[in-house]
């Protein structure tokens, strides 16, 4: 143990209980290849605590039924569980109503959603979408799509060698037919943090609307979606403590009202006859077919457990977690960081020389320590820095800086396995 | 317990740092390049026959130590073989891999087993077998290979020169 190791759990400590926390995620046990397991795999998906898992038990034992139809207490009790994990979600994100929240299976989803309600209905051929190389092949492949179908062109905002986005370029992007920003709030393969407020200002300058992919920001930093002044803002529970297969699409409700529906089905309507069907109102207009009730009420669950920590205590902390890791594996001989941005969540991509990053990953899995392997599922990126794939260690609240020492011994033992 | 701990063994690690058989022939009768589009490793297999047997192979690429060490060893064992005897061996360690060989059983894998422990890691089982469907690939003539294909798992790109 190092001084900066012993200098910063004090500071933490104040802040909030890590042994407590980590009481609170049974999975954190886990003992994997006879070691303990070092979870470094949260930028993926983050783990659940008990009080998320207690609370989908409780719904599913006593609360459950279909939501928005029936008239007995159990639809009537989901329902108002149901439309009270959407409140919860509003006053996360700081968004000002309601029905400007809605639930989507996850940020892909989410994505799709834009792509399909608002794309396919506003962009036209020759028109110009926005992206940065920093994107996920989620918020890539669906604007795309969209491209090939309506003849518009996708435009790419690049960045320097620390992994940070070129605003000069990005703002020599505009031109008349600008028509749509997509940019994702922190890169999931780096960590970095854009400046989206200050790229949503510079787009509505030229009446551009701006989509956020905020998967990796959520569950990193406090978001206030009006302070942005963003169009739309996506992410997803599983990376927020909550289940998989619940997100959310936040977007201004004049915008939400302007678009077309994506799915259609049940719950999405006001009356159907053979003619012609009338759309129910937003949010329920974006929400066909029964949703993923109990999903969204863990969700909810979920934001309850981190907004009792705070999303400023957790960023704080993560911010010290990184700070700790980067100086640690700066000073390793043979390991290079990828991505080195001024401003940076707590993810770390990094290549061993002479190793490539899948044998670092089984290596280190035999250590118990479990990261990413691969290219992210940002491609573009990857070939940006010239690497096939990189291994990326990503920490949550309740990793520990022992456990950032695990990370780098197990680092040490790949090196000496491949000396 | 897995047995794959012993696959970062002092043999997989001496192919995977000094490969044998590394380059490209040029003037192969046979070749393909085997895609890995899950890790991005790509690797390439030149061989050439003279008459039935296996007169001279070589591969190349970018890929992880299984995947290196795999493809060097399998230049190594394939070397002077049949046409046939290199189809068996293919099969026998596609087995092995995907953990449908008892080595108890007659084959033909010798000192190939280092690489039995790899099915007890479905992730990295890719990896081990890219090579092997990289030199199915060249030998059929297959246009591209590669380990993620929707009909043909031998699914790699090749030059029939």
């Amino acid at each position: 143990m190092n001084s900066l190791h012993r200098a910063v759990n004090p500071r933490s400590a104040s802040a909030f209980d890590l042994e407590r926390i980590r009481a609170d995620f049974p999975i954190l046990q886990l003992q994997v290849e006879g070691k303990p397991l070092v979870y470094l795999d949260n930028a993926a998906s983050s783990q659940m605590p008990q009080q998320v898992m207690d609370r989908l038990t409780r719904y599913q034992t006593s609360e459950h039924a279909n939501i928005n139809r029936a008239v007995h207490y159990l639809s009537e009790t989901a329902t108002t569980e149901y439309d009270a994990a959407r409140c919860k979600l509003q006053r996360f994100i700081n968004a000002s109503e309601e029905r400007e929240v809605i639930f989507t299976s996850g940020t892909t989803d989410a994505i799709n959603l834009v792509m399909h309600g608002y794309g396919r209905r506003f962009i036209k051929p020759g028109d110009e979408i926005i992206l940065t190389t920093l994107e996920h092949h989620s918020n890539i492949v669906p604007w795309q799509m969209l491209a090939e179908e309506t003849g518009a062109k996708i435009r790419v905002v690049p960045i320097n060698d620390a992994g940070e986005l070129l605003i000069d370029e990005y703002e020599k992007l505009f031109n008349a037919r600008t028509r749509f920003v997509g940019v994702i709030h922190v890169s999931n393969a780096l960590g970095s943090i854009n400046p989206v407020k200050q790229m949503i200002a510079f787009a509505h300058a030229h009446g551009v609307p701006v989509l956020v992919d905020g998967a990796q920001a959520a569950p990193h930093l406090q978001v206030d979606v009006q302070d942005l002044d963003c169009d739309f803002y996506a992410f997803s529970g599983h990376k927020l403590c909550g289940p998989t297969g619940i997100g959310v699409l936040y977007g201004k409700a004049a915008l939400l009202e302007k678009m077309q529906p994506f799915k259609g089905g049940g719950d999405m309507i006001l009356s159907v006859t053979f003619e012609k069907t009338t759309y129910n109102i937003i949010p329920h207009k974006f929400e066909a077919g029964t949703p993923p009730i109990a999903a969204a009420i863990g969700l909810g669950a979920a934001i309850d457990y981190l907004s009792t920590i705070g999303m400023g205590v957790i960023a704080a902390y993560e911010q010290e977690l990184l700070n700790y890791a980067t100086e640690q594996m700066s000073r390793m001989p043979g390991v290079r960081i990828v991505g080195t941005a001024k401003n940076k969540a707590s993810v770390i991509s990094f290549t061993v020389d002479g190793v490539h990053p899948h044998d670092v990953g089984t290596l280190l899995n035999q250590e118990g320590v479990a990261v990413r392997t691969g290219h992210h599922c940002a491609q573009p990126l990857m070939q940006r820095f010239k690497v096939p794939a990189t291994s990326r260690a990503s920490f949550a609240f309740y990793n520990s800086m022992a456990e950032v020492d695990a990370l780098i011994a197990g680092i040490r033992s790949v090196q000496k396995v491949f000396a | 317990m897995s047995n794959y701990k012993a696959l970062y063994q002092e043999v997989i690690l001496d192919h995977n740092k000094k490969p044998r058989n590394y380059g490209t022939l040029a003037h192969a009768s046979h070749h393909a390049v085997g895609h890995n589009p899950l890790c991005g490793d790509h690797i390439s297999v030149t061989l050439n026959f003279d008459r039935e047997c296996i007169d001279c192979i070589a591969f190349q690429g970018e890929s992880c130590a299984i995947c290196k060490a795999s493809a060097s060893m399998m230049t190594a064992a394939i070397k002077g073989k049949s046409r046939a005897d290199a189809e068996i061996l293919i099969q026998e360690f596609l087995a092995m891999a995907t953990g449908k060989l008892n080595l108890e059983d007659a084959n033909h894998i010798g000192r190939l087993a280092v690489f039995a422990g790899v099915c007890d890691l479905p992730t990295r089982v890719k990896c081990a077998i890219l090579p092997w469907h990289t030199l199915h690939a060249a030998f059929h003539s297959v246009a591209i290979a590669s380990t993620e294909a929707e009909a043909d798992p031998m699914h790699v790109s090749n030059g029939n020169a």
